[in-house]
């Protein structure tokens, strides 16, 4: 393993701002794996420390091949974690949307530019990424209809599901699209967390890139198991909205089959917890999402469900 | 008569209520909208809504059509000093059109756009962020300035940027409106969280000539001829390093090569770090106000070749 600084920025007075990368085997760039682009993307984070340690491993035993370099950053935002902040502090700018970034730019215009010319030659790239809507994933998959995508080969993860969508206007300055523009066979991953760590699902989501790593000759250590894949395209998905407003109990956990009719989540009156809303299934299904906060606004998708075919 | 148009409750004893005046008089049904505080932060739109009804109500007898003010898009980011809407941490100027079965935010810009479209003008004022001042600007999307560039000629603006399409500007309202022919003029000036009164008495100045230039007010009120520009005349200064930037520049000056335009310095060890210089002769109308600044922060804008 080789630890290399793969951006750096000077502060004024804070300490300086690292990217740290962490680097395996030799050859060509194969894959690139990168954690938290969000200061609060805790779990994405966790989940490279826990490819590293793997890998570190997978090496010491010989497992690792001399044709293909692995690479995982484990946060590109230390900034924001460190103050438990999604965006950049000083500009609530969000580094995931200034991508291919711009090295003559603002300040995470430069960062993104500072990191993407490092991994925008992978042949394969894995974000580890989070919805801005707090809540709780089904571990997937995620990809956009770029032109360039290739649903395939996402098989290899052995996910249970893989997400297609179209992009929209907001989604061209990700990483994830440019990664697909600079023909790199780009990944995005979600699991159940966020904001903290859950570590059976963080623990799945790291063997699945070990699993992908091992099925395109990347590491020669088999990482058996897995699902075979579902492709499913995003307007499979069902969402249940609330429309009210209160505490929000739900009766019903992420990859859970459910039936039509069937009572989902709960919303009571925050004064006095008479119930003001049964957030009732309209499909047979797999909860894919599932809101994860206390409290909960009306007009809030409160469950997703993967509809049966 | 002011109305709520959107409402979306809130956990506890509280709805996100989007609400507008509408001044109606006359039998004309031409509309003209103003549209304002979709960053909760900016606050120069503020001004201009409370100047023109004053204004509005002194020829209230004249007016021929429907004048509509929507004052505050994200009340909850303006009540807690936020450019976002604060649960989610989203700009609400990236989700326009908005979706009608979409999450709150998405299901309030779709409301947004149900009120306003089939206006006859809109103007969206922004107000820049906390930390650059900006001299009262236009911003046209080449793909829109057949339509709006005449019209930006009504409103009194100092300059009218003409700027490249980018796919990431369709989740504007400005792109969105102007994409179902409701024109829209994006107006940018001053500076956030503050109120610049100079700019706003422009501005009411400029939307009651809109207003007559619509037929909706016999009056007329002189307005300002705006400098145009595009893109491949704006030139950008940003932070070579990070430090305090001092500077005494402002807006609307004519600014020349090799200008110093400040500087930046390290408080702790009290060294001069580098000076911001320009390398063009031309017109600033960006001057960073924030001093602290990181790399490549921006520090000001410059119209090369203009004054």
């Amino acid at each position: 393993m080789r630890e290399k600084i793969v951006y750096e920025l000077k502060s004024l007075y804070r300490d300086s701002f690292r990217i740290r990368g962490y680097e395996f085997g030799k050859g060509e760039d194969s894959i690139c794996v990168i954690g938290s682009l969000r200061g609060n993307e805790v779990q994405q984070m966790y989940i490279c420390s826990l490819l590293i340690e793997r890998l570190k491993q997978l090496e010491s035993q010989g497992y690792l091949t001399n044709t293909c370099k692995i690479l995982v950053i484990p946060c590109a935002n230390t900034y924001s974690l460190n103050l438990e902040s999604r965006f950049w502090p000083s500009d609530g700018t969000d580094i995931n949307r200034m991508f291919p970034g711009y090295n003559l730019g603002e300040t995470t215009q430069r960062i993104a530019d500072g990191l993407f010319e490092r991994i925008k030659d992978c042949k394969y790239g894995v974000q580890l990424t989070s919805f801005y809507i707090p809540g709780h994933f089904s571990t997937h998959v995620r990809m956009m209809k770029t032109g360039f995508e290739d649903i395939e080969e996402a098989k290899h993860f052995g996910l249970s599901s893989i997400v297609v969508r179209s992009p929209r206007p907001y989604d061209t300055t990700t990483l994830n699209y440019n990664w697909q523009i600079w023909c790199c066979k780009a990944y995005s991953l979600y699991t159940k967390a966020c904001e903290e760590i859950d570590e059976k699902t963080a623990k799945e989501a790291a063997e699945a890139i070990l699993r992908f790593m091992y099925e395109k000759g990347i590491i020669s250590y088999p990482v058996l198991g897995g699902y075979k894949s579902e492709i499913v395209d995003e307007d499979r998905m069902v969402s249940i909205k609330s429309s009210s407003g209160g505490f929000l109990k739900t009766l019903v956990d992420v990859d859970e089959q459910v039936f039509i009719g069937q009572t989902l989540a709960i919303i009571y009156d925050p004064y006095t917890h008479v119930e003001l809303e049964k957030i009732i299934s309209s499909q047979e299904g797999k909860v894919f999402f599932i809101h994860a906060k206390s409290m909960v606004y009306a007009h809030t998708s409160i469950v997703k469900i993967k509809r049966n075919i | 008569m002011i109305e709520t148009f959107a409402s979306v409750s809130l956990p506890i004893d509280e709805k996100y209520k989007l609400t507008k005046q509408r001044i109606q008089n006359g039998t004309s049904k031409k509309r003209i909208c103003v549209v304002t505080g979709i960053h909760g932060d900016e606050l120069e739109g503020q001004y201009v809504a409370y100047q023109l009804q004053q204004k509005i109500r002194e020829v209230y007898d004249q007016l021929d059509g429907i004048v509509d003010i929507y004052p505050c898009m994200n009340p909850l980011g303006m009540d807690s000093i936020q450019r976002k809407v604060p649960m989610f941490d989203l700009d609400m100027n990236r989700i326009f059109p908005g979706d009608e079965d979409g999450s709150m935010v998405e299901y309030l810009a779709y409301c947004i756009i149900q009120d306003i479209k089939g206006a006859d003008l809109v103007i969206d004022i922004h107000a820049s962020n906390a930390y650059l001042v900006e001299l009262p600007q236009l911003r046209i999307n080449e793909l829109f300035k057949e339509k709006l560039v005449p019209m930006s000629k009504w409103v009194n603006a100092n300059f009218v940027w003409i700027h490249s399409t980018s796919t990431i500007l369709e989740s504007t309202l400005g792109y969105c409106l102007n994409k179902l022919n409701t024109p829209t003029l994006v107006l940018e000036m001053g500076i956030g969280s503050r109120l610049t009164l100079e700019y706003g008495e422009n501005s009411v100045q400029g939307l009651l000539n809109a207003m007559h230039q619509l037929g909706m007010l016999k009056n007329e009120y002189p307005v300002m001829e705006p400098i145009i520009g595009y893109d491949q005349e704006i030139r950008f200064l940003n932070a070579q390093c990070a430090g305090l930037f001092i500077s005494e520049m402002e807006v609307n000056t004519p600014v020349k090569k090799g200008q110093v335009i400040g500087m930046i310095v390290d408080p702790l060890s009290g060294n001069k770090l580098c000076e911001v210089i320009s390398d063009w002769d031309g017109l600033l109308f960006t001057i960073r106000k924030y001093p602290i600044c990181n790399e490549g922060s921006l520090i000001g804008r410059i119209l090369e070749g203009k004054q």
